[in-house]
């Protein structure tokens, strides 16, 4: 093959030109891409709904079956991450004027994963903090357990393993760990299913489709659907921690 | 010098005692070999070269453990292009080693290493299965 002087200098002036506009437009496609994935994970929770089965606790069992909760008998010792309490407890009596049908009804807790958390500004060792897209993290590897965000938390959230978990954990769970002396824990909004694009254990388990879990940034989630229809409370929302956690009463 | 002989003979007695463990292992043909761990059958290539994962697995499980809890991040592009899910039971002990005591045990046991305790809390899904048939 042969090739002039100026064909050779045309084939390296375009090479160069190419190579340059692709490693630039890599770069602009670099800094592009990421979309910031700026979720805000939510529940709302249809205490109608919830109340349709009497004694259902189905959420509640999948729950502890995923994270390998631990079952004491001795109430001092108890692990909850989500749980059942009395109505006027949860969402406070107003004067005691609470309707018949609500009064004294067992209505589903859990951590608020608030907005403004309290526990996170108290914990010394950043062992729990707020991850981006809302959920209140725990790292069990860093837990220290001063146990000052449970006393930081307004809403009892937080347990504390007083003895070793394992040996009272009914079913354990090999995809999750177990805990250990010491540290404390909570409702982790499953993000290890989130992770894989699966809803939280509680909201799958759920029969009556009480709990609905989305991104409260989306207007399109069905949080913001239920949000936008219904009229929705959230618990102590006089202290600024606006929790994410909404109950439609 | 006059009590030489009894001095060298103590010395030499000494000496004998001292390297006592070394000659009886000798003479009973046990010289120091390494722990003889179990490799995984049906795989044959770690996360990471041999020789890393000999001196540094601990760095690269704390490297995970951070990406994890901290980042959120569960993805790893082994240094072959492979990815693998950062997880010590769902992709280490499920996957390749599904015998820690003939893996993991042996080595730490046999360097005298208490912990980690990593078991403490992380599931060695074989445990749960043989409990729970």
């Amino acid at each position: 093959m042969n090739i002039t002087r100026k064909g050779f200098l045309r084939i390296t002036g375009f090479s160069l030109v190419a190579v340059t506009a692709r490693r630039f437009l890599g770069a602009i496609g670099e800094r592009v891409a990421p979309a910031r994935k700026a979720r805000r994970w939510a529940m709302v929770v249809d205490i109608g709904k919830c109340l349709q089965k009497e004694g259902c606790i189905k959420c509640i069992a999948a729950c502890n079956k995923a994270h390998n909760i631990p079952v004491f008998q001795d109430r001092r010792r108890e692990i909850v991450w989500i749980w059942k309490a009395q109505f006027e407890n949860v969402l406070g009596s107003e004067g005691g004027y609470t309707p018949g049908a609500l009064r004294g009804q067992p209505i589903p807790v859990l951590c608020n994963h608030c907005d403004d958390p309290p526990c996170t500004r108290v914990c010394p060792t950043q062992a729990t903090w707020k991850r981006e897209d809302g959920i209140v993290m725990m790292d069990w590897h860093r837990c220290i357990g001063c146990r000052y965000c449970i006393a930081a938390c307004p809403y009892g959230s937080r347990s504390f393993n007083w003895s070793d978990p394992r040996p009272h954990i009914a079913e354990l769970n090999p995809d999750f760990p177990t805990r250990t002396t010491g540290v404390v824990e909570k409702c982790n909004f499953c993000e290890e299913r989130l992770a894989s694009g699966r809803p939280p254990a509680c909201v799958e388990a759920c029969p009556e489709k009480a709990l609905v879990f989305g991104d409260l940034n989306d207007a399109g989630s069905p949080v913001r659907e239920l949000l936008r229809s219904r009229y929705a409370t959230r618990r102590k929302s006089e202290l600024g921690t606006r929790p994410s956690i909404f109950y439609i009463v | 010098m006059r009590d030489q002989g009894v001095i060298y003979a103590g010395l030499a007695a000494f000496l004998g005692l001292l390297t006592f463990p070394a000659w009886y292992n000798a003479a009973a043909g046990k010289t120091a070999k390494p722990p003889e761990v179990r490799l995984p059958a049906q795989e044959k290539q770690c996360v990471a070269p041999v020789d890393y994962m000999k001196t540094s697995h601990m760095a690269l499980l704390v490297n995970w453990r951070e990406e994890v809890v901290r980042r959120n991040v569960r993805s790893f592009t082994a240094f072959n292009g492979k990815t693998y899910n950062m997880s010590l039971t769902g992709t280490c002990l499920s996957g390749c080693h599904t015998n820690k005591a003939d893996f993991c045990d042996r080595c730490h046991n046999y360097v005298g290493v208490k912990g980690p305790y990593c078991m403490d809390c992380h599931i060695d899904p074989k445990l749960v299965a043989r409990s729970r048939p």
